[in-house]
């Protein structure tokens, strides 16, 4: 596979871009392999490619049911952050900004990481007592942050409004520079490339229906298209991990909500940094076309369907209209939902299941996008070596019996 | 937007309600015998089909009461919805 550079680059536009090669191919299911992932979203494209880099492992397959990076990958509002409240979540997210820092370069395909900044702003003095713990406990993890005053929000995004008379006056806010956004899109399809040109078959259309063990082991999966051996699964299917995991023959603590999002009408560059609230749900940053992009809150109900709530939409909606009146007559061009996978103490679940060769990455919640790489490196450490990596063993599926939870609700800036 | 009959109040929009998860899990009697496992079972796992699904929820902005759903996960359409206590419709045929 040829290497995208400005000379690859300059090649192809003496073929007016005609002749670009597929960036990963599209075999057909061999009858075995050593690996299986379940779920070509970024988090199982992540683990496949850093199986194959990290741990060697070329004999992979990763089955997507639909197209990969159709789910929850393509549905999000690419917001990367790593300002978590509890060491464990702190140091997850954090091993995952530090990969995204040197991703594109590593995949050889541009994310369009950017570090622009990420506000979480505080409506109340309990938000900004929150807040300061918050980017005190940070710091304490060598994660960048720092509390801003109203008047210095103003100065950084002139159109945003901080008059104190209105509902949720703006009081403050945590600042993470290191925080931006990438292009979703692309890391799932540099992901993609990156694990074919180690020779994971990526192979889309191809639905898991159930899970096959002998004596407490996994001996493979019964697909669409067919029977595949594999000792080991991952299973990487966020808001469908309660499906799976009741094909295998146990439950988990996770309820699935539907968590929409919103893009505007391109407009000219207005807002170059992001935006986030969770007292009043919202959050907005702009996209490299022009877009506002906009995010809600789940819908409190159980959901399957991949679609929001018009309730949510208002609710969203007049809260950014209340942080910036100038958007008031912007119009908003598309709406779409994704199914997202909720856990009792809003952290991961990320370790070995109760069938031995089985592991479960999933959980993410509102806020898996920021951690796909990271996810995908530590996932890929278990599923290789079959024993969590220090960095996800917090996160075990047991913790729920052992009572150590990782009570990040609300306490994170987790838009919840 | 859900139109959601109260077994009392009769049919309201979704607005009025909020949502209290899967129903019919019954608290253990004996708690001072559950193991941790049991604990985390009745406190923690849930469900969470793809499909029918009986659900609680709470007419919050009215009766301030909790009743019984019947819910389409996928659809979302609501089956039936019916008092605490009572049997879903489903089971009584």
């Amino acid at each position: 596979m040829s290497k995208y550079s400005i000379f690859s680059l300059a090649r192809n536009a003496m073929s007016y871009h005609q002749n670009w090669a597929a960036a990963w191919r599209s075999p057909e299911p061999k009858q075995k392999y050593d690996a299986i992932i379940v779920g070509g979203g970024g988090h199982g494209l992540a683990t496949a490619y850093y199986m194959a880099k990290e741990h060697g492992m070329k004999n992979i397959a990763v089955l997507e049911k639909g197209w990969i990076g159709g789910g929850n990958t393509g549905r999000n509002t690419t917001i990367v952050r790593s300002n978590y409240l509890w060491d464990e979540s702190a140091h997850l997210y954090e091993k995952s900004m530090k990969l995204w820092e040197g991703l594109s370069q590593d995949l050889n395909y541009n994310v369009m990481f950017s570090q622009r900044g990420v506000y979480n702003l505080g409506h109340t003095l309990q938000d900004m007592r929150d807040i300061q713990r918050r980017v005190n406990a940070n710091r304490l993890n060598g994660i960048d942050g720092h509390v801003v005053t109203p008047q210095e929000i103003k100065a950084a995004i002139p159109h945003i409004n901080i008059d104190q008379g209105c509902r949720y006056p703006i009081m403050g806010a945590s600042f993470q520079p290191r925080g931006g956004v990438a292009r979703h899109d692309a890391v799932a399809w540099g992901f993609a490339r990156g694990a074919d040109k180690y020779g994971v078959d990526i192979i889309q259309n191809c639905e898991v229906t159930s899970i096959l063990q002998e004596n407490g082991a996994v001996t493979g999966v019964e697909t669409s298209r067919g029977k595949i051996m594999s000792p080991k699964v991952g299973v990487v299917v966020a808001g469908h991990c309660s499906v799976l995991a009741e094909m295998a023959g146990f439950r988990m603590p996770i309820e699935s909500h539907p968590l929409q999002a919103l893009v505007s009408e391109p407009i000219k560059p207005i807002l170059d940094t992001v935006v986030m609230s969770n007292a009043v749900h919202g959050y907005v940053s702009q996209s490299d076309k022009g877009d506002l992009v906009i995010g809600a809150g789940i819908d409190s109900y159980n959901g399957y369907g991949q679609r929001g709530s018009f309730s949510g939409i208002e609710h969203t909606v007049s809260a950014i209209v209340e942080l910036f009146p100038i958007f008031s007559r912007v119009r908003m061009n598309r709406q779409w939902g994704g199914i997202v996978d909720t856990t009792p103490d809003a952290c991961p679940i990320i370790g070995n299941a109760p069938v031995k060769g089985l592991y479960f990455n999933c959980g993410w919640g509102t806020g898996g996008f920021k951690a796909t790489p990271g996810s995908g490196w530590v996932f890929a450490h278990n599923v290789a070596t079959g024993q969590p990596h220090d960095l996800n063993r917090p996160f075990a599926l047991d913790r729920f019996v052992t009572g150590h939870l990782i009570d990040e609700h609300g306490a994170a800036g987790v838009a919840h | 937007m859900l139109l959601i009959e109260c077994p009392w109040c009769g049919k309201r929009d979704e607005s009025e309600f909020s949502y209290a998860g899967e129903a019919h899990i019954a608290r253990p009697l004996e708690t001072g015998k559950l193991s941790d496992a049991e604990w985390a079972d009745y406190l923690f796992m849930r469900k969470n089909p793809k499909g029918a699904h009986r659900e609680q929820w709470l007419h919050a902005a009215g009766c301030r009461r909790y009743f019984n759903a019947e819910r389409d996960t996928v659809s979302y359409q609501i089956k039936s919805t019916y008092k605490i206590g009572e049997t879903p419709s489903e089971d009584r045929a």
